[in-house]
């Protein structure tokens, strides 16, 4: 290709091999982003992921509710006074995952907690008021949470998550 | 594929993978040192411009699966969310559904030439008819595929498709009971046809593959169709034919991306914007264009299982081409007759396919039954007979001394029967829009409109206007299912904020549910709702407007059109006419005539319309004048009204025409850049062979 007669004219033969190249692989690149892209969740999927209110009225205290966000099961428990107690009182430098009781609940709101309900380790869905620690356990591979959901023994690395929310009155949050 | 070869990598990890797997050998062999004949012309790019198309339906088809539901039930609605949800879906779907037929039309180019330059005569003919079978696969492919969508004809389609099955004696009942999964089409019917569609794809890829075999075993035939002898009939083909390839490619794309992103709808059919109904038979069935030459034969025969066969055996006859066609020369360059028989012949074939869109009755009927006699006499009378009769002119000693006589030459008949081509193509496409003609009704005038043409927009005023005119107006008999309220906010919309969508919503009481104690709820709207529906189901609606279905006014637009007629669909083209929809419904709105003309019989419960097919329309005159109130004030007239509630209902249809003709814009100057590169470098890279 680039031999003989290329010799004449060096420069404006190699320039137009590069020029067309180069266009083209621009065009391949541009060509690859809609594949791509279209994997990401759609339009639909993405308004329907927006904020969703909960009632917390009808939750005792003592119990638990699940509602799904954004195809997540999210836990709100309303604490007992014993259950907070609980949390409180473990030193958080002993936690695998330091975190105290207070940054993951809401202040004014210590007895509701509410955590995304997915196990951090390989995101199966822990069962409520299991475990030793009075909180979650995770069937799967036996990670156990506390009552504030923080992570005390097992593979999980990390606590159980809290998902952005806020409280909109007493009884009703938002989340998202 | 053509043998042992002495390609050695020098790179130590290629050479140890090279030992075990000679696959590098095998493409270098294949692809790069190739000899391939040096006085190929660009006909022969359509392998390539095939190979490449059977690509792009492959990619974009899996990618398109990943995002459709194969259920009667949802099938329509899915692909209205990719269209309109996943991004980038509707240049996706325009790609894929134009792409079947470029697809064809290459393949049609690509056995013409064939035909043409004799490619099917000893030693290729396996090679043609394994070409045979890829057509024949590609056939029922596109086929399945056009059923995926479940309009209505793409269940009509399939009801009379495989009702062709019905033909064979004893067993037909059975054997379309069985291709139906019941006694109808319905939803086993799209299940299989989606499996089977994702799988023959790949099954064409395999016999592509032999196909390329078979084609580096024999090497490939040339326009003077004669076999190259020395060193200097052939150019290895990476880099010459590989460069030709390409610049093929990119000139066919650029004729590809003016249907992807200008004409999406051109080769379709309105109808099939309208859901599956099986309970009515819309009142033309057309299949899509690549089929109409074989749908013209099939109609023409009046027995049942006759018209079966011959529609068959005028595809299965090619398979038996290179025995029909005894000649011993190959190229009809050198066969003063059968040049001029095979241009007959292609006028046959373009004639059949616009009488396959016409309405089977009067003329029509018997100038296809000629057609049908010609095309089968063709094969199976005059090539057999030309063979032995016909006294060829001499043919070049070798393809060196055919390149060096043609030097100079110059390239008319190239430009000239590509001309040919694209008008014979629009002829045929013409065939299929006056199928469309809707008798006894009144053309509508074209408006002008904001949104027309490559930078076509909508007019923000006029959509905002047009929603209110929908809202107070249709809405009470009309649905808008496939808009959401939060589409209101998006780009290339009505133009309105987030905030003022979620508003708009929150007037809506929307059914929600079921709660905690098992209720059905209603409660506000929100953004990520649909328009609800002003009836429950069809019967509701039936039932409340005099037996007639207020139809569903998302797709309107696009549902409706009407003919345009001899040159006009051909203008449309080049124009990018597409707003037959609009015009219709702005007509319709303002057609409206109190007394109908005298004699005219109109039906209890009905109104005469001009516009509408057959005049009598059961919707009552839906606006008068100052009706709905404007704030910006525009004229609160019906023709206003009419018009604004149709450029709303224009973008309702398809809220990203904007976002189609803007990234038309850009991919068009692309393609056009890299063409002319190519172009240049194709000819850089030939000067060194001539």
């Amino acid at each position: 290709m680039t031999t003989a007669s290329s010799a004449d004219h060096p420069t404006r033969r190699d320039f137009l091999y590069v020029a067309t190249g180069a266009v083209a692989a621009v065009g391949a690149a541009a060509t690859v982003w809609p594949l791509v892209s279209q994997m990401n969740p759609d339009a639909s999927t993405v308004a329907a992921g927006a904020p969703i209110e909960v009632d917390l009225t009808p939750i005792a205290e003592g119990q638990d509710i699940k509602v799904f966000w954004r195809g997540k099961p999210i836990y709100i428990s309303h604490r007992t006074k014993k259950q907070i107690e609980e949390a409180r009182k473990v030193p958080v430098s002993s936690l695998p995952d330091p975190q105290s009781d207070e940054q993951r609940v809401k202040p004014g709101h210590d007895q509701w907690l509410v955590v995304v309900g997915i196990c951090t380790h390989l995101g199966c869905i822990p069962i409520s008021h299991e475990g030793a620690y009075d909180g979650f356990f995770c069937p799967c591979h036996g990670s156990v949470y506390d009552t504030s959901g923080r992570i005390r023994q097992g593979p999980a690395p990390t606590n159980l998550v809290v998902p952005p929310y806020s409280f909109v009155s007493d009884t009703k949050i938002q989340i998202g | 594929m053509s043998g042992p070869s002495d390609f050695q990598p020098t790179n130590p990890a290629l050479k140890w993978i090279e030992r075990r797997l000679p696959i590098m050998g095998l493409m270098h062999s294949s692809f790069v040192a190739y000899p391939t004949p040096r006085n190929l012309n660009y006909w022969w790019t359509f392998g390539a411009i095939l190979s490449f198309m059977l690509g792009v339906q492959i990619l974009t088809g899996v990618i398109l699966a990943m995002h459709y539901t194969p259920h009667a039930d949802m099938a329509f609605k899915s692909v209205e969310l990719i269209v309109r949800d996943v991004n980038y879906g509707w240049l996706l779907r325009n790609i894929h559904a134009s792409g079947a037929s470029m697809f064809f039309f290459a393949v049609y180019i690509h056995m013409f030439r064939g035909l043409y330059y004799g490619s099917y005569k000893e030693p290729r003919e396996v090679l043609w008819i394994l070409g045979v079978i890829i057509y024949l696969l590609m056939m029922a492919t596109g086929f399945m595929g056009y059923v995926l969508p479940w309009g209505q004809m793409s269940f009509w389609g399939a009801t009379v498709i495989t009702n062709l099955f019905s033909a064979v004696p004893y067993f037909g009942e059975t054997i379309v009971t069985w291709l139906w999964g019941g006694y109808a089409v319905g939803n086993p019917t799209l299940n299989r046809f989606f499996s089977l569609h994702y799988l023959l794809p790949f099954v064409i890829a395999g016999v592509v593959v032999l196909h390329v075999w078979a084609l580096h075993v024999a090497g490939q035939n040339n326009p003077a169709g004669v076999e190259p002898k020395s060193e200097k009939d052939t150019v290895p083909f990476t880099p010459y034919a590989t460069i030709k390839d390409l610049f093929g490619v990119s000139c066919f794309l650029l004729f590809y991306a003016w249907f992807i992103f200008y004409m999406p709808n051109y080769l379709g059919d309105p109808e099939n914007y309208i859901p599956a109904n099986p309970a009515v038979t819309p009142a033309h069935i057309v299949p899509e264009w690549y089929y109409l030459p074989f749908y013209a034969i099939l109609r023409s025969i009046p027995d049942k299982l006759a018209g079966v066969v011959a529609m068959f055996g005028a595809i299965i006859v090619l398979a038996f081409l290179p025995w029909l066609d005894s000649a011993k020369t190959r190229s009809s360059k050198y066969r003063p007759l059968a040049k001029q028989f095979f241009w007959v012949f292609v006028a046959v074939c373009i004639g059949l396919g616009y009488l396959g869109a016409q309405p089977p009755e009067g003329i029509y009927v018997i100038v296809g039954r000629i057609l049908t006699v010609l095309y089968f006499a063709y094969f199976l009378i005059l090539l057999p007979l030309l063979s032995r009769i016909e006294k060829p002119r001499p043919v070049p000693n070798s393809i060196a001394d055919d390149v060096l006589a043609k030097t100079g030459g110059k390239p008319a008949p190239m430009v000239s029967t590509v001309i040919a081509l694209m008008v014979a193509g629009g002829l045929l496409l013409g065939g299929a829009d006056s199928a469309r003609a809707a008798e006894g009704s009144t053309k509508p005038p074209a408006q002008k409109w904001s949104f027309s043409g490559p930078f076509g927009k909508f007019d923000r005023g006029a959509m905002q206007r047009g929603l209110k005119v929908y809202k107070e107006v249709c809405a009470s008999c009309h649905g808008l299912s496939f808009v959401a309220f939060r589409n209101l906010a998006e780009a290339g919309g009505p133009g309105y904020s987030v905030a003022q969508a979620a508003a708009f919503a929150s007037e809506y009481k929307v059914k929600d549910g079921p709660n905690d104690q098992g209720e059905m709820f209603e409660r506000p709207g929100r953004p990520a709702d649909y328009f609800p529906s002003p009836f429950p189901n069809e019967q509701a609606a039936r039932a409340a407007n005099g037996g007639a279905f207020p139809p569903d006014l998302s797709l309107i637009t696009k549902a409706r059109s009407y003919s345009r007629g001899f040159p006009m669909f051909l203008i449309d083209f080049f124009t990018q006419y597409q707003e037959q929809g609009p015009d219709y419904l702005v007509a319709l709105l303002q057609g409206y005539e109190d007394k109908p003309p005298a004699g005219f019989n109109l039906p209890q419960g009905s109104y005469y319309n001009t516009y509408f097919p057959g005049h009598a329309i059961k919707m009552p005159k839906p606006l008068s004048d100052g009706q709905v109130t404007y704030d910006d004030g525009s004229p609160t007239t019906v023709a206003q009204y009419a018009k604004d509630v149709t450029t709303f209902l224009m973008w309702a249809a398809e809220p990203h025409m904007e976002t189609r003709k803007q990234l038309g814009l850009q991919v068009f100057a692309f393609l056009i850049l890299l063409t002319v590169l190519l172009y240049f470098t194709k000819k850089k890279v030939w000067a060194n062979a001539h």
